[in-house]
């Protein structure tokens, strides 16, 4: 046996670095030669906890700026979607994430993370989500909602979209307010890196409500996709009768938008704005061939109550859009293909890794599925969201750099 | 096959990890209770750095004689590898998955010889 002398780190004395933590992501996108295409991440988070102290000084109403500069924050934070995220320590990103050294200060600090994992995933464009705002929507206070999410947009637009065309983000809507989420969409339509808007979806007020008309007609007219992004509500009195977190994520995550997309079909919304591209977000996939199926089965006996349908329920679910995280990809594939023929995968399906939250999903849970053509994968990777989003065809310098190599090292 | 060295075996103790990288191959050396284990630092589930996540026992639930639920505790005698991309546990002793033991983290021989530790890439 030959003896040699390699490399070797001890984990436990290095720094956090994403880089570093995503090293084998790196690998896969270099193996997989993603530079080939183009890959759209359509749900990804920041930790908009950091910059609290910046957004806040875009809270107009002086009482709530007020009381979020007091409370830290915790004003947004009355009723909250969170729960054991970082499994006890178990995913070390968390724990050590604010601690990473960023150099170049000239850019913010979630901008250059963004890219880092963004490059080390080979994703091109990342449309870009808050974190503890995924809960918002269960604040008491009305005003709180309006106020918050206002300050947010402007922030986000201002200081990360306008700043790095890469990033990209559906804007969040205060849906307590109808008013006040009009006017959002009003206001912010057509400023850098805005692709279109977000609904969070752990709420209590019906989205099929009179209201929202007005709204849903203002994304019509503008081509802008609406979006509903699942999360969970530990204190629903429904999830409230679960004791671990894997039983409240596992039903959470997928109840909110299951009883959303229900209301929305039932009542119509997709024959009174056909127009309206809607995205459903971060549900996984096996709800949807459930829910088409119940829905079905139930309206061939009772159409009369959803009058304003001209087809079945799963003929509008598959001209909707999916994000594929987190992917249910244990133990049987043929399940999975199946899924992706039912909602009609190759146009519908947009990839998500929802990147650094616990579950992500790579690029590879795409591009490594056997009963899909390579290309099924570039458009569920990227191409479905690039035509969603109206975007154009870019490449990060990393994978431009790749592909000078390649033609050098042909040449 | 080739024996790659690790470090002097001075140099770990209980509870330290090492992660050798061969080429493209990497492998985390583990010493457990005066033992060496040795596995691919790649996870079954996306192919993250396995070896370079936390060690964590294995959670148990503790029952009364009616079967009624007591609370958790830790089993000292099962240490877990986590995968800190994702959270997935493997059994430290044997590279097994936790909670399917089909799936495992790839094995490497691990030698001690004057002095050294050596793990077979």
């Amino acid at each position: 046996m030959n003896v040699m002398t390699p490399i070797v780190r001890d984990p436990a004395a290095e720094k956090f670095d994403t880089k570093r933590l995503l090293e084998h992501a790196e690998q896969q996108a270099a193996d997989r030669r993603y530079e080939d295409f183009m890959i759209v991440d359509v749900d990804s988070h920041h930790y908009e906890t950091g910059s609290y102290k910046d957004i806040f000084q875009y809270i107009e109403d002086p009482i709530i700026r007020d009381q979020f500069v007091h409370t830290k924050g915790q004003t947004l934070m009355l009723r909250s979607t969170g729960g054991f995220q970082e499994m006890a320590g178990r995913i070390t990103r968390y724990e050590h994430r604010g601690a990473e050294p960023v150099p170049g200060a000239a850019r913010h600090r979630d901008i250059v993370v963004t890219l880092k994992w963004m490059d080390a995933l080979g994703v091109d464009v990342a449309c870009l989500f808050p974190t503890p705002m995924l809960g918002l929507g269960l604040n008491p206070i009305i005003e709180v909602e309006a106020q918050y999410a206002r300050a947010y947009n402007r922030w986000l637009t201002e200081h990360i979209l306008a700043e790095e065309p890469r990033i990209v983000s559906m804007l969040y809507l205060p849906m307590n307010d109808p008013v006040a989420a009009l006017k959002m969409v009003e206001d912010f339509s057509g400023r850098q890196g805005v692709v279109g808007f977000l609904v969070t979806t752990v709420r209590y007020k019906p989205l099929h409500d009179n209201a929202y008309m007005k709204l849903y007609r203002a994304l019509e007219e503008r081509g802008l996709p609406l979006a509903f992004h699942a999360a969970t509500n530990w204190g629903d009195q429904s999830m409230h009768i679960t004791n671990r977190f894997i039983a409240s994520h596992a039903l959470g995550f997928t109840w909110f938008n299951i009883v959303h997309m229900t209301n929305w079909v039932v009542n119509g919304i997709p024959e009174r704005f056909p127009g309206l591209k809607s995205v459903w977000i971060e549900s996984g996939l096996a709800w949807v061939p459930f829910l088409m199926q119940r829905l079905d089965n139930e309206y061939m006996m009772r159409s009369s109550e959803a009058p304003s349908l001209k087809r079945k329920p799963s003929d509008y679910m598959r001209e909707m859009f999916y994000t594929s995280q987190p992917m249910e990809m244990i133990g049987n594939r043929t399940m999975l293909e199946e899924t992706f023929k039912m909602i009609n995968a190759e146009t519908q399906l947009v990839y998500a890794s929802d990147y650094p939250h616990w579950d992500m999903d790579l690029p590879s849970t795409i591009y490594d599925l056997p009963f899909l053509d390579l290309q099924a994968k570039k458009n569920i990777l990227g191409e479905n969201a690039r035509k969603l989003f109206k975007l154009d065809t870019i490449l990060s310098p990393e994978k431009k750099a790749r592909l000078k190599e390649r033609a050098a090292a042909v040449a | 096959m080739a024996q790659v060295f690790v470090c002097n075996e001075l140099e770990m103790k209980d509870g330290d990890v090492r992660i050798v990288r061969q080429d493209r191959i990497e492998v985390g050396v583990y010493r457990h209770a005066g033992a060496y284990y040795a596995y691919r630092n790649h996870c079954a589930h996306q192919g993250g750095p396995a070896c370079e996540g936390i060690v964590r026992n294995k959670v148990i639930d503790l029952l009364g004689p009616d079967k009624s639920f007591l609370g958790q505790t830790y089993d000292d005698n099962e240490p877990h590898i986590v995968c800190p991309w994702h959270g997935w546990e493997y059994k430290l002793t044997t590279g097994e998955c936790a909670p399917d033991p089909k799936l495992r983290l790839r094995r490497h021989e691990v030698v001690k010889r004057e002095g050294g530790v050596y793990v077979v890439i």
